[in-house]
């Protein structure tokens, strides 16, 4: 027999298991379903928590370049005073670009963007500063240099408070990166009990089979032919727990996309969600089928050669 | 074909099955192990098939010493003998035409091959018509059949049965031993434990008799 041949029968030998065990998976569709459905959602999960975040570090990188800082004027500073005071600020020389917002332009803004237009007008004067929003020169990015303008302006007499926009966005990626981790925790879990899932199922087939078994090793079968079967089963969870949660994941963004672009759209953000990654097409089925190869080996590993005729 | 010299068998709980057995079955020759239940009988026929070792002295199978045989090689040792059982053995989720296929899936012959093969095999035990029936559609004479078929199907120089015709009346029973005959006839060594005196009193082949566990002194001819 040449190589070819030779190479030829092991691949459809392969490809014969393999449908074999899907035929088994067919013959019980109900015990499968709820095996792949619980894959399936183990999987969703954590990919769909991935989503979520991801989105989340996309629009956080979006203001990245937003690193300026936000004075606010003593109430003591009047207009004319506060507007000459960002054109000497505007001469500095790490400075780019200053903007001039007087007290009344705040509490005008404030009203449109809060609607509570109605209890500001039940106040007897404007509780809004004046402010100064500026722009660094584009020299100045390393936080000491941003961190020695903030302390010089905030030095200056007119100056009530001096604020970095950074900071918030700092504390921001803070959150995001626990978050991620968070995730990053929760899907190694789920992936662990997913191994668990399709090993004990494996397991509980390689029991069923007990008796097969022995009559095959009578007849010549080595331990490599029995568990190969059984490999391909758990392939084959895998690879529908993979499809699945993939599908689940589509059906249950779509159904929050449309809350989440409202919330969006108050913020007056101009970005659009990214949700179904090729990917994840890809991705998914792939984690799956190797969850799903490794517990089914993990469980004929331990009972294939134990289960000898007798 | 089949040598034991010395052999014994102890079993954890101090059982001795075998003690001191020492016999040889000639290439090509038909035989009958025969004694009471517990005189060894299945004991000797697994050391054989190697579901077990001896615990002492020397099994030889066709120039093969199964005392250092590898666990490893056990599978391919096994490929060279048909075994038949009292109860079948068949799986009873495949056809008979599966049933029967299985020693050569598991050899890895090809798909034309197989199907010749299988054929063949099943028209030697008068079932070629039944390959696509489930073995529990057919009655226990077909069965025994089936399993026989199987044991043959990839040409074994030894075939092996322990208590082929247990639960089969005369007549079948004189039928199975008749396809064992068959075998024999072409070459295939055949070494049958029985109970049944009735009917191999009227067969011209060796008697291997045990007795709790030795060699019974009657060796008939």
């Amino acid at each position: 027999m040449s190589l070819s041949t030779i190479m030829t029968n092991y691949f459809l030998r392969h490809v014969q298991v393999m449908l074999f065990s899907l035929g088994q998976l067919w013959r019980q569709p109900v015990a499968s379903l709820m095996t792949v459905t619980v894959i399936g959602i183990a999987l969703a999960l954590p990919a769909g928590l991935f989503v979520l975040q991801q989105n989340m570090t996309t629009v956080s990188e979006q203001w990245d370049d937003s690193n300026q800082i936000t004075l606010f004027l003593k109430t003591t500073v009047s207009q004319v005073e506060g507007k000459q005071f960002s054109l000497d600020l505007k001469k500095w020389p790490n400075i780019a670009q200053v903007q001039f917002q007087s007290a009344q332009q705040s509490l005008s803004e404030f009203r449109q963007l809060s609607g509570l237009g109605d209890l500001l007008d039940s106040l007897p004067n404007n509780p809004l500063p004046a402010v100064i929003i500026i722009y660094p020169a584009e020299d100045i990015v390393s936080p000491d240099a941003i961190g020695s303008l903030l302390a010089r302006l905030e030095a200056m007499p007119q100056v009530d408070q001096a604020q970095l926009d950074m900071e918030w966005l700092q504390r921001l990626r803070s959150i995001n990166k626990t978050i991620h981790r968070g995730i990053s925790i929760l899907a190694i879990l789920l992936s662990l009990s997913v191994l668990l899932i399709i090993g004990n199922t494996i397991r509980l087939a390689i029991l069923s089979r007990q008796s097969e078994i022995k009559v095959m090793k009578l007849v010549g079968a080595t331990d490599r032919f029995v568990r190969r079967p059984f490999l391909y089963t758990g392939f084959w969870y895998g690879l529908l727990g993979g499809i699945l949660a993939w599908i689940t994941l589509m059906i249950t963004l779509g159904v929050i996309s449309g809350p989440i672009d409202e919330l969006i759209g108050h913020y007056g953000s101009n970005f659009d969600l990214q949700w179904f990654s090729v990917n994840m097409l890809t991705s998914l089925p792939s984690i799956g089928v190797v969850l799903g190869a490794a517990g089914a080996w993990l469980a004929v590993s331990r009972h294939i050669h134990m289960i000898e005729p007798n | 074909m089949i040598q034991f010299t010395d052999v014994y068998k102890r079993y954890p709980n101090r059982y001795e099955a075998l003690s001191g057995l020492s016999f040889h079955l000639n290439k090509g020759e038909m035989a009958f192990l025969t004694g009471h239940s517990g005189a060894g009988k299945s004991t000797l026929l697994k050391l054989i098939a190697l579901i077990e070792r001896s615990s002492h002295g020397q099994v030889l199978v066709n120039k093969q010493n199964l005392t250092h045989l590898p666990k490893g090689k056990i599978p391919y040792y096994r490929r060279q003998i048909g075994l038949v059982f009292q109860d079948h053995n068949l799986l009873h989720d495949r056809t008979v035409f599966d049933n029967v296929a299985l020693p050569l899936v598991i050899a890895g012959e090809n798909h034309r091959e197989i199907g010749r093969r299988v054929r063949a095999s099943l028209d030697k035990v008068g079932l070629l018509g039944k390959e696509r029936n489930l073995p529990i559609a057919l009655s226990g004479g077909e069965q025994q059949r089936v399993g026989i078929a199987r044991a043959v199907v990839n040409r074994p120089a030894i075939l092996l049965a322990d208590e082929p015709t247990g639960n089969l009346d005369p007549d079948l029973s004189r039928d199975i031993m008749q396809l064992f005959e068959q075998f024999n006839k072409v070459g295939t060594t055949v070494f049958i434990a029985t109970h049944d005196h009735d009917l191999i009193r009227t067969l011209p082949y060796r008697q291997i008799q045990l007795h709790q566990g030795r060699l019974a002194q009657r060796e008939v001819e």
